[in-house]
């Protein structure tokens, strides 16, 4: 059998749950080559019949590697943790690593799905006001769990897969316009991540497929 | 712990499976407006949603949070396979299942989406088990991920309670159907069922 020589990432240079991704697999140093799936253009790429054969649940992102295709932003981060465990993104200790998964799966299964593009879409008319309500009342949350939990960053003074998943949703935030004043630990440790090389790196407005007039 | 929310039940599978003894404590999601919203719960966990757990002085929210905290700790049964590819498959069924489908019909969005919640429920449920069964056709044995039993099998047991609950048509998931049906067989499955709980109202239990 043999292996691509790159892992190939499905990407859209917008999505949130692709940022994580693509942050991941710039800290761990990991080539890799994106192939762009537009979420919006053509009915939405997503849609169509060959990438429906890369991924059944039709959304990004999708890594390729090691002869396997993997979905879901989280699967993918720790199976690159489980081969490439250099710089960690998990803590070793039980307790801090329930706390990196726990913020991680607020993001992850508490906010994002929550105003992802397709649900947006059904919403209709109100999307920006159901987006802007589920984020807030994930932020009032997280600002409240993130005052435990943080040092320098999400987790301690360690960047962690807690903080690959805090600055897309910040972005999210940003694009539907919610006010970020009452979460003082969520916009300093963003802040701090941002100036992060693997952050920048892998930025919206910084990817392949970003729009002209978008990019940085 | 509500006696009815999937996510909760994942985590009940958990604990027996690893033969966890523990002790309850029922938050009722619809009583009183909705007892998670009571500001002894609010500190307990900030989200104001059940699964909680209080473990070794400290309190994880999240059902795969902490389920994964019990596999760091108490390592057997395995909920988890050694290998990684096996794992990424796990964890991206899980993930599927816990980001992918339940959240978009849990209880507060249902609120938050009136008359049609029963058509927008089965529409989440019926778009993300056709991916899920097609998923499942590559990397099932006798359960979700081999034959096994993983995380993959405590989230897709109470997701398949969910789709029943809102009239979910399954005959077109024949893999989840039969997966589901050899995973309510086994003890730790029965013993933690929606219908068994301290909370289950008289009329609903088995």
């Amino acid at each position: 059998m043999s292996f691509s020589s790159q892992p190939i990432l499905y990407s859209y240079f917008r999505s949130s749950c692709s940022w994580r991704v693509r942050i991941a697999l710039a800290l761990k140093g990991i080539a890799y080559d994106q192939v762009p799936v537009n979420l919006v253009k053509d009915g939405g790429q997503q849609f169509s019949a060959e990438f429906k054969a890369v991924n059944p649940m039709q959304q990004v992102p999708a890594l390729k590697i090691d002869g396997i295709t993997i979905t879901q932003s989280l699967a993918i981060i720790q199976y690159l943790e489980d081969t490439c465990p250099n710089p960690r993104l998990l803590p070793q200790d039980p307790k801090k690593r329930a706390q990196v998964r726990m913020i991680s799966d607020h993001i992850a299964s508490g906010i994002q799905p929550l105003q992802n593009l397709s649900i947006l879409n059904k919403i209709g008319e109100k999307k920006m006001e159901w987006a802007q309500q589920c984020i807030t009342s994930g932020f009032q949350a997280l600002e409240q769990i993130l005052q435990h939990t943080a040092g320098r960053y999400c987790v301690g003074d360690e960047v962690s897969m807690a903080d690959l998943c805090l600055v897309p949703q910040v972005g999210n935030a940003e694009r539907y316009g919610v006010n970020l004043g009452p979460y003082p630990t969520i916009t300093r440790i963003n802040k701090a991540l941002l100036e992060l090389e693997a952050f920048k790196v892998s930025h919206p407005s910084r990817q392949p497929d970003t729009p002209a007039e978008l990019r940085s």
